[in-house]
Order: structure tokens, then C-alpha cells, then sequence
């Protein structure tokens, strides 16, 4: 609850600043963002039925999957599962609290959220086309393995 | 360009409500199918509806309050310009701010790379970008807590520094022999 009060509170007050110094800015602001929800609230919403799904029918499954028995196997299977799927970061918040609350490891959790975000197997071609190949290589290759060392240092800390 | 990408937005619009079709009408079967497992089911969906309810409109105005103050223009002119802690601090700052897609980031860090940009801040830049923007970091702290979000931001920020510097090294190492 204090988290959701941080983050309206932070909100509020930025659309106070930002109204106090132009209005029409922040009217355009409100409208791109009733804009955004409209394209995203589709897949939230399927996010959701599937949390819940996924809850109902195989709870069990998950901390068998992401837990911690699973191993080193495991445990790179789901980095690169993470890298791998394309999903818009803002959805996958969700989920990975879901896997945490079925019982999946820190690590696990961890280790799918930072391969999702930092690795962009979809948007490969273009990072080549941009900054070259040898770069856009060395980013994705060396962006997995320190997920993978940023997930075991997470379940060693927390 | 421009029209390609709304083409583009447009169909994963549809995409979207084609998929959300698809999971109602197998969450309408399994709840047919399995009555026992339905309010376990459809209490943990409802939960999560909430919590998600009670931030995502403040998100979505968060980046559109960005979309509307921080230009293209401004991230371009503020990055590349200093160097050391500080243009890695700005590196992190800009990649931070939500202001569009990872796609429009590449063409972005190719244009700063002919300006002369080093590679550590070029690739600061681009991971800040993917992996730490604030609304992220916001549904972060809201789903796995505060000290997840805190932890693995703290690494993440220290990792990709590395990573930065250890990129600029290769390709430089390279471009030598």
C-alpha cells in the first residue's frame, strides 16, 4: 500500500508542476497516456486471466520450474527463455510477481526480468543495421551473462 | 517511416484484442470445465487486476508527462557531450527517461556514435534505456517490492558500466590489429 501511495503521490505532484507550467502540455500529456492504455489494456488484461490461470491450474508446477531444486539447468533455461519471448517490459512486472508468489526462486525471478529487458533478440537486425554487428553482439552476449551473475548474486543478497 | 510504424502499431493493436479473445475464451472453457479450480482462479486474476489498477494510470501519465517535457532533441543534445562519471551519469539518466520504444533508441545511439560518443556511454545508454526506465522501475517496486527493485537496480547499474567499458575495449582492442 505505501508503494502505491509513493507512486500516485510522485504522479500528482509532477501533473501539478507540469499543469502550473503549461496547461495545453499537460491536456496533450493526459491524452497520450488514455492514448497508451487503450493499445495496452488488451494485453494487460490477458496478462491477468493468464496470472490467474496459471495460479488455479498449475501453482505446484511453477516452483517446480523456477525453484530452486531446478539447477544450474534450470536456472539458464529460464534466462534464456527471458531472452528469447517479446513482451512489453510492463507486463512482465506482473507475471514475474505472480512466479515469486507460486514459490519460484529470487534468482529465477530475477534472472527472466533482466534477460527480458536487457536482451532483444526481435530488435537484433536493427541494433545491427545501427552500431554493427560485432557490437550488437558483444551487447547481447555479454548483457547474459551478467543477468546471469546480477540473478545469482540476487538470491545470495535478498 | 512514420506511417510504416503507426501501420506496425496499429496491427499489434489488433494483435492484442485478437489475443485477449483467445485467453477469454479459454478462461470461459477452463472455468466451464473445472468449476472446482473457477473462484481460485478468477479471486487471484481479481487481485491482480487491482494492484494493477491502483498504479497504472499514474504510470501512463508519468510517461506522457515525459513524452510532452523531454524532446528527442534534448536527449540528443545532452548525451555524448561530457565524458567520465559524468557523461556515464548522463548516459544512465537520458537511457532512463521514458520517452518512446527501444526502436527509436538505435538510430539514436548510431547518430551519437558519428558524433563521436565513447562506446561505454553508447551502450550505458542503450541498456539504461531497455532495462531501467522509471516506469518500469515503478511496477518493479510495486510487484516485487521495494528491495528487489533496489537491489537489482543497484547491480544493474554497476554491471552495465562494466559491460560499457568492457565493449569500448573490445572494439577497440580489434580495431587496432
Amino acid at each position: 500500500m505505501k508503494t502505491v501511495i509513493l507512486i500516485n503521490g510522485l504522479v500528482i505532484i509532477s501533473l501539478i508542476i507540469s499543469f502550473s507550467k503549461d496547461k495545453m502540455k499537460t491536456k496533450k500529456s493526459l491524452l497520450i497516456a488514455l492514448k497508451t492504455l487503450g493499445k495496452i489494456a488488451p494485453s494487460i488484461l490477458s496478462v491477468i486471466l493468464l496470472i490467474g490461470i496459471m495460479y488455479g491450474l498449475f501453482s505446484d508446477k511453477i516452483a517446480l520450474f523456477f525453484g530452486q531444486e531446478n539447477g544450474v539447468i534450470g536456472f539458464v533455461s529460464i534466462a534464456l527463455f527471458g531472452s528469447v519471448i517479446h513482451m512489453p517490459a510492463l507486463l512482465a512486472f506482473p507475471l514475474a510477481g505472480s512466479f515469486l508468489k507460486e514459490g519460484a526462486s529470487i534468482s529465477a525471478v530475477a534472472a527472466f526480468i533482466t534477460t527480458l529487458t536487457m536482451i532483444g533478440i526481435v530488435t537484433l537486425p536493427l541494433e545491427i543495421k545501427t552500431m554493427g554487428k560485432k557490437f550488437a553482439i558483444y551487447r547481447n552476449a555479454i548483457s547474459f551473462i551478467i543477468a546471469l551473475i546480477i540473478a545469482v548474486l540476487m538470491g545470495v543478497i535478498l | 517511416m512514420k506511417e510504416q510504424m503507426m501501420k506496425k502499431n496499429k496491427k499489434n493493436s489488433k494483435k492484442g484484442v485478437l489475443f485477449l479473445g483467445l485467453v477469454i475464451v479459454i478462461t470461459v472453457l477452463i472455468l466451464a470445465l473445472m468449476p472446482e479450480k473457477s473462484s481460485l482462479i478468477l479471486q487471484t486474476s481479481f487481485d491482480y487486476f487491482l494492484q494493477m489498477a491502483m498504479v497504472f494510470p499514474a504510470i501512463l501519465i508519468l510517461m506522457g508527462l515525459f513524452n510532452v517535457w523531454v524532446s528527442k532533441e534534448f536527449v540528443m543534445l545532452h548525451l555524448g557531450e561530457s565524458s567520465g562519471v559524468k557523461g556515464i551519469a548522463m548516459a544512465f539518466f537520458l537511457g532512463a527517461i521514458p520517452t518512446g520504444p527501444i526502436f527509436i533508441a538505435f538510430p539514436m545511439a548510431q547518430a551519437l556514435h558519428k558524433k563521436g560518443a565513447s562506446y561505454t556511454n553508447i551502450v550505458i545508454f542503450l541498456s539504461a534505456w531497455a532495462c531501467i526506465k522509471i516506469p518500469q522501475e515503478l511496477l518493479e517496486m510495486q510487484f516485487l517490492g521495494v528491495k528487489f527493485m533496489l537491489v537489482r537496480l543497484g547491480m544493474t547499474i554497476v554491471f552495465i558500466t562494466i559491460m560499457g567499458m568492457i565493449i569500448d575495449r573490445l572494439i577497440r582492442m580489434k580495431q587496432i590489429i
